[in-house]
């Protein structure tokens, strides 16, 4: 790793930071960068877990009784939505990747706006539970719904904790894309420079594979 | 692209000028000197706070006149809690890496910058932020929880809680983007022949450090999110009322802030390996055990939290599995100590400032250790908890530990950092000070516990007021140690002498550049061909 070598892409790019020799040393770094950050983020995510699975080993009927109020069907529509713009973020790296910037700006285009699908049906989701009177723990409208259970609010807190953090990661990562999406119509990323295209993909992957364990555990689990 | 243009200075500090300057740099030199003059501030109000503690506990409540310079127990929870939180939070966790860290370990490495220059400048930006929102608490809505926020009180208390965890919550966040840092930097920008068994082992230490920020603050940023939506919309994970568990809580909690413990002395134990290879002219003894040794801390550490909660009701096997583990950490640590020893002995020992620091730090901190192990044990933890003995032990840790190193590290590297000489005899009265009113103030600390001194409270009985007397005098020694501290750095920058490019001799390759170095570290990229510690 301590070569000279400026063979990656076959020139040297504009691009090289002053403190790098090499794009190529500049490439790996800013790709362990962003998986250390991930690495953060599922542990993050790791920890509210771990609290979940507690909670579901003590009180596991009160936690099938707030299961069963929640739309499966939603949930899955939005599994299918952002998987798919799981794809149209790889495919706009490739694009950018081939210069084809862009079949990129549309990609990443489609992607910002399966964010806002899946947001829109978490805001459907959101205010029906609100109207249901299912607010978070001490919220919780105890005669209005009929629980079961004297603790159903904490189902709900971690339902809430859980997607409204996951949520509030899908609104950065929309941010993040269209901060990408004006820099590619700029022409700032092509086939020797795509870093922050590939860092924020690994990004919206994470977010995407943090509902993918978010959906099973909170609508189909019960 | 290394050749620096003519209208520039020769140095960081001259490279550009004005404030906007400053504020925009994404050099790691002056983002770390904007981390010392943050650090050193959020030091005095720690510090001022900590004086009108040890004042309130000069004598009891019922003696007239003294003994009532708080107004009232609220008031003295209140400013124990700023107290330990803006020591912990905005000095000892950030302080050595952030500041010295930031400053050498691109120079130690022989790279022109740490990885991300710009996450660096934001890392900044969100501790300032963290902080000002952390300390703005103090002028709203004062907090009284004490700095561990534990629950269910801190959900309970009418006091701004949520402003306080989210402002801690966005200095974990410039936590975990100096760890990331770090890590990228030493795995990607060492200079050639620069082998990580080349590099420095404060470079090593910061680099396991790196690791502990990056594994550790997720857990605590979760937990603290998750105290503040309890707080906002009673989501019942840690309300007892609710179904929740507040032990939860302090698992959660201490699985951060027990390593956190190590963020904040493995540095220190870095900085101390290189003042005394330096200042004993002597190869450090064991090189790979100490590097090593950090690791295994940082290893260690994230399995030790139990030992916070010996009392909380956990089972008795957990607790014994835990006494155990705790002590494991004793292990790593003792390798170190005896290397230091190991290198000392036969040296050609020096007794300037730097060093009296370092040595300062061995005693403190063998201290500090093994007590430590007393309290790792569990029958004898059951005995002292929450006793001024664990308020000794983690202080004679943390800052004896910490303070010490981090002082030593300053002075050594001042120098490199102005390009100007201290007053030495300036220096060594600082360390004089410090070092004698630190025992004074902490050592009595341990035969209060000793007696049953409860921590935390604002009135004792009349048993402990002559311990207590000798403890507050400490106190003024330690300031009076200080103020000499700053004198020495503030006339050292203004009037000290020009420093040499190398004035201790040393062998490291920040020596190498000039004082204070350039804008890019170094006017020609240096080739390692031998360790760091050629000495004989």
């Amino acid at each position: 790793m301590s070569t000279d070598s400026t063979t990656h892409g076959g020139v040297r790019s504009a691009h090289v930071s002053h403190h790098f020799k090499t794009a190529e040393q500049e490439y790996d770094s800013g790709k362990q960068g962003i998986w250390l950050f991930m690495v953060t983020e599922i542990l993050m995510f790791g920890a509210i877990l771990v609290g979940y699975a507690i909670f579901h080993n003590i009180y596991p009927e009160m936690f099938a009784e707030g299961a069963k109020t929640l739309d499966w069907r939603m949930g899955f529509v939005n599994t299918l939505v952002l998987i798919f713009s799981s794809f149209t973020m790889a495919i706009s790296i490739s694009y950018v990747q081939r210069n084809e910037q862009k079949k990129a700006a549309i990609a990443l285009a489609t992607t910002i706006l399966c964010g806002a699908i899946f947001m829109c049906i978490k805001y459907f989701e959101y205010s029906h539970k609100f109207h249901l009177g299912l607010y978070p723990g001490r919220f919780l409208d105890v005669a209005k719904v009929g629980a079961e259970h004297a603790n159903l609010g904490m189902y709900f807190g971690f339902y809430y904790c859980m997607t409204g953090l996951h949520g509030l990661h899908v609104l950065i990562g929309m941010g993040l894309i269209a901060w990408l999406l004006i820099r590619t119509i700029r022409g700032d990323f092509h086939s020797q420079y795509w870093i922050p295209v590939e860092g924020v993909g690994i990004f919206w992957h994470i977010v995407d594979l943090i509902w993918i364990f978010l959906f099973p555990l909170l609508y189909l689990v019960g | 692209m290394a050749t620096k243009s003519a209208h520039h200075g020769d140095n960081y500090i001259n490279f550009e000028k004005g404030l906007w300057s400053w504020l925009t740099t994404v050099d790691h030199k002056r983002i770390g000197l904007m981390y010392m003059i943050s650090v050193m501030f959020f030091f005095f109000v720690g510090g001022v706070m900590a004086l009108l503690l040890r004042l309130e506990l000069f004598a009891p409540n019922a003696t007239a006149n003294v003994g009532q310079v708080l107004k009232n127990g609220d008031v003295y929870n209140q400013v124990l809690t700023y107290h330990g939180a803006i020591m912990v939070f905005m000095v000892i966790v950030p302080g050595i890496p952030a500041i010295l860290g930031n400053f050498f370990l691109p120079l130690h490495l022989g790279a022109k910058d740490v990885a991300f220059p710009k996450i660096n400048l934001a890392s900044w930006y969100c501790f300032m932020a963290g902080a000002a929102l952390a300390v703005l608490t103090f002028f709203f809505n004062k907090i009284d929880t004490g700095w561990t926020f534990y629950t269910p009180y801190s959900i309970r208390t009418g006091t701004a809680t949520v402003m306080m965890v989210l402002g801690a919550f966005i200095m974990g966040m410039s936590s975990v983007l100096t760890g990331l840092n770090f890590i990228v930097t030493v795995h990607k920008l060492r200079a050639p022949g620069m082998t990580m068994h080349r590099m420095p082992l404060f470079v090593w230490a910061l680099y396991s450090t790196a690791i502990l920020q990056m594994l550790a603050t997720p857990v605590l940023a979760i937990t603290l999110l998750l105290l503040a939506a309890e707080k906002l919309f009673g989501v019942g994970i840690f309300d007892p009322a609710l179904g929740g568990d507040p032990v939860l809580f302090q698992h959660f909690f201490w699985f951060y802030s027990h390593p956190a413990v190590y963020i904040m002395i493995i540095p220190a134990m870095g900085v101390v390996s290189e003042l005394i290879t330096t200042f004993s002219r002597k190869v450090i003894f064991g090189y790979t055990a100490i590097a090593y040794s950090s690791l295994g801390i940082a290893a260690v550490s994230f399995f030790v939290w139990g030992h916070h909660m010996f009392v909380s009701g956990q089972s008795e096997t957990a607790g014994i599995i835990f006494s155990f583990l705790t002590m494991l950490v004793g292990v790593p640590t003792a390798i170190k100590m005896f290397n230091w020893v190991a290198t000392l002995y036969k040296g050609s020992i020096s007794f300037d400032s730097p060093m009296l620091f370092a040595l300062g730090f061995l005693f403190l901190f063998a201290i500090g250790g093994v007590t430590g192990i007393m309290l790792a044990t569990l029958p004898i933890d059951v005995h002292f908890h929450d006793t001024y003995f664990v308020v000794a032990h983690f202080h004679y840790v943390m800052v004896g530990g910490t303070l010490m190193a981090l002082m030593g590290g300053f002075y050594y590297w001042f120098p490199k950092m102005f390009g100007k000489m201290f007053n030495e005899n300036l220096a060594r009265l600082s360390f004089v000070f410090i070092f004698i009113g630190f025992n004074v103030t902490f050592f009595p600390q341990f035969i209060l516990g000793a007696m049953g001194m409860p921590r935390r409270y604002f009135d004792y009985i009349p048993a402990y007021e002559t311990l207590n007397k000798v403890s507050t005098v400490g106190s003024w020694l330690i300031l009076t140690g200080f103020l000499f501290g700053l004198y020495a750095i503030v006339q050292g920058i203004r009037k000290g002498p020009k420093a040499s490019m190398n004035p201790w001799n040393s062998k490291t390759l920040e020596w190498q550049t000039s004082s204070p170095p350039p804008h890019d570290n170094f006017a020609v990229e240096p080739i390692v061909t031998a360790g760091p510690y050629e000495y004989r």
